[in-house]
């Protein structure tokens, strides 16, 4: 178990940055999620802590010593590929002690690893395999049992879901976490799915461009989201954005629909065009006032509904219904706000605008 | 092997296309096959049933038994009886138009005599074995072959081996001037063998490798062909796996020996099959290197047979079946292996 910093991270490919000065700090048996969009550099970053690339500026520190100089298979790391990287001609017995004879490790130990994992990762009656005759959700596992064999300070794993089909992702996201409980390791995750990030995260760091947007537990970036992008982000279905005008820090004005009361003042000054954000649980039909609309669809899913509305400006609103629901498309309603929102400036970055304090 | 032969393209009777396609594949065989059937056939003629006319396809030749006082087996003919049937009688003598004949199965009794006009030889099917005995034994062809088998081995090993570490490093590592090397090497293929044919051999005696086989074995085995296609072929193997080797503590030596060399099976059969093919059939080079018979390879041997006045056509068309069987062998053998090393990539 080893803990990680990142300072000042850069990395550039050729003209084009891609990473623009990361800070992290990462805790011995922590499990951090990197999240955000495609593209942002969460696998450059991740390569970076690997020792696989270097970065043009910056330190990466693991137990505080600073690594930047070793190579990759002395950082005592393991990581999880996207495509598994499972070595096509080996079986998988011999994909598991490929790093450990290459340690020069005692044969009693290497198969006391490989049968440790294997049983963990319940792969046992596949080690005579070669991964061109197992299934992805088996290669999957067998690329994880090759990290465990290791026994790493850190694990690293880039997007090893992505290739599983939906139903497949669960079970083994409930996997890894139960692996994370078992072994007690430091592991970082990448992921552009918000779901994943949300379920197996202590802390998610949000990424975009290259940049760290914010960095927090899974529940705080949920309910104190730092900008719009976080708050778009994460969250399931996504977060309802509206465009608005701020009446004095309790109200707000969208177009020339009636105001809406705000839930708790914010440090708006009167007449700011702001963000108004609202996730889809916490808006609700109200007798009067509140934006006039109409029922678009209506998805039933038994427990919860998701009614989705069209208002009258044109702007389009999803809500999350407890229970079952007797509205039906073409329906007009009028929607309030029932739980928190979040308003955010429409200066640079979109920050959130901070409630105000009570006097 | 019926079923396969008398497939159809469904339905119950045959189609035009069957019978033509059928009769196209058949004409394919024998254009193929017809040649090296002739070769293999022929070897096995004596001198004269070579230069018989009408050639005959099977290797037939007159029979010859032995018979007791004769120190060499004498020919048979078919002499016509005068109630119209016909008897074997081994000539013993010839006397002008007339020859002596007795019979194999009685040599004690009387002699007969008859006009060679009446008599006609017998033949029989008669494969001259000697003519692949006799240069191996007289003419050390055995030497040839162990010389020609040596430089093939080791040439091909030495070629795969430079080739592969030369792509490995064109394909898998950055650094500058990486793609002017790579058309460098590729530049090299357009210049003929004959311009440096002879600095080549300049060097090659400078080194004091003149008339040994090494000379024959080292100028040549660094190939562009071969660095091209194990080239391409490696910058198929994602990087992601020599990373993952990378992790798993692997150096860069054990990274090419355990990783890329494997998964480029298929290449390095392919550049094989093409080293072996034409280090074997190489002839211009072996004869500029080589000038002392006990180095010769077997092109060099077999070329000693086609002289400036004649040329032993019975030993030459032998030692051709012989220098033919180990490519072949080697052909048959990797073709099998590169359709395998294909369909088991591993990568999802
Ligand atoms: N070798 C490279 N040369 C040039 N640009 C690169 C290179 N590798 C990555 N990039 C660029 O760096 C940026 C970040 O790439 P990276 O692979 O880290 O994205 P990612 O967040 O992992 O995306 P994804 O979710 O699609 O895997 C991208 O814009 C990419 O085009
Ligand atoms: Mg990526």
């Amino acid at each position: 178990m080893s803990s990680l910093a990142l300072r000042g991270i850069v990395r550039e490919f050729g003209h084009l940055r891609v990473i623009h000065g990361v800070d992290l700090d990462v805790a011995e048996g922590e499990f951090v999620v990197f999240v955000g969009p495609s593209g942002c550099g969460k696998s450059t970053l991740l390569r970076i802590i690997a020792g696989l690339d270097q970065p043009n500026g910056g330190d990466v520190l693991i137990d505080g010593i600073r690594v930047n100089d070793r190579r990759a298979a002395e950082r005592g790391l393991a990581m999880v590929f996207q495509s598994y990287a499972l070595y096509p001609h080996m079986t998988v017995r011999q994909n598991l002690a490929f790093g450990l004879e290459n340690q020069r490790l005692a044969k009693a130990e290497i198969d006391r690893r490989i049968a440790e994992a294997a049983r963990m990762l319940q792969i046992e009656h596949l080690l005579a395999r070669k991964p061109g005759q197992l299934s992805g959700g088996q290669r999957q596992r067998v690329a994880i049992g090759r990290t465990v064999t290791r026994e790493p300070g850190i694990f690293l794993f880039d997007e090893p879901l992505s290739n599983l089909d939906a139903e497949l992702r669960v079970q083994m996201r409930v996997e890894l976490s139960a692996l994370h409980k078992r072994l007690k390791a430091t592991m970082i995750y990448v992921t552009h799915d918000q779901t994943e990030a949300m379920t197996m995260a202590d802390r998610i760091v949000v990424l975009r461009g290259g940049r760290v947007e914010q960095a927090g537990s899974p529940l705080h970036l949920y309910n104190h989201p730092a900008n719009r992008f976080v708050a778009g982000f994460i969250g399931s279905p996504r977060m309802n954005f509206l465009e608005a005008v701020a009446q004095g820090g309790s109200t707000i004005r969208v177009d020339d629909m009636p105001p809406v009361p705000l839930p708790a003042a914010a440090e708006t000054s009167d007449g700011e065009a702001v963000t108004l954000g609202v996730r889809p649980e916490h808006l609700g039909f109200v007798a009067e006032d509140g934006l006039p609309g109409t029922v678009d669809i209506v998805e039933h899913m038994g427990g919860e509904s998701y009614v989705y509305v069209t208002l009258a400006n044109g702007a389009r609103l999803t809500l999350r219904n407890p229970g079952q629901t007797a509205l039906h498309s073409g329906e007009p309603v009028r929607i309030g706000i029932s739980g928190a929102a979040h308003l955010f400036s429409r200066a640079e970055g979109e920050p959130a605008i901070a409630a105000r304090r009570p006097a | 092997m019926i079923r396969f032969l008398t497939r159809r393209r469904g339905g119950a009777r045959a189609d035009w296309t069957d019978w033509f396609s059928w009769a196209y594949l058949a004409l394919g065989v024998l254009v193929m096959f017809g040649p090296v059937l002739w070769l293999v056939l022929s070897s096995f003629k004596t001198q004269s049933a070579l230069q018989e006319f009408p050639p005959s396809l099977w290797p037939m030749g007159q029979k010859q038994v032995a018979v007791p006082g004769s120190d060499r087996p004498l020919p048979v003919f078919s002499l016509p009886q005068p109630d119209g049937t016909s008897v074997e009688r081994v000539m013993i003598r010839r006397v002008g138009l007339e020859g002596q004949f007795i019979d194999p199965a009685d040599p004690a009794r009387h002699v007969e005599r008859a006009r060679l006009a009446n008599v006609t030889p017998v033949r029989e099917m008669h494969f001259a074995i000697e003519n692949y005995i006799e240069p191996l034994r007289q003419f050390n062809f055995a030497r040839f072959l162990g010389n020609s088998l040596f430089v093939t081995i080791v040439a091909t090993a030495i070629t795969l081996l430079i080739n592969a570490m030369c792509a490995f490093a064109l394909s898998k590592y950055e650094f500058p001037g990486r793609n002017g090397i790579f058309l460098f090497i590729i530049s090299t293929l357009m210049i003929p063998i004959t311009v440096v044919l002879v600095p080549a051999f300049l060097i090659v005696t400078g080194l004091g490798l003149g008339n040994s086989l090494w000379g024959v074995i080292l100028p040549p085995a660094a190939t562009p062909t071969g660095v091209f296609l194990l080239r391409q072929y490696m910058l198929t193997i994602p990087d992601e796996l020599m990373d993952a080797a990378r992790m798993d503590h692997a150096s860069e030596w054990r990274l090419f020996w355990r990783i890329i060399l494997p998964l480029a099976a298929p290449a390095l059969a392919v550049l094989a099959i093409f080293s072996v093919v034409w280090r074997w059939n190489d002839f211009l080079w072996p004869l500029i290197v080589l000038n002392r018979q006990e180095n010769f390879t077997l092109q060099l041997g077999l070329a000693a047979f086609q002289g400036e006045l004649q040329t032993q056509w019975h030993y030459l068309l032998a030692m051709t079946v012989v220098t033919l069987l180990p490519v072949t062998l080697v052909f048959a053998f990797l073709q099998k292996y590169i359709t395998t090393g294909i369909a088991s990539s591993g990568m999802k």
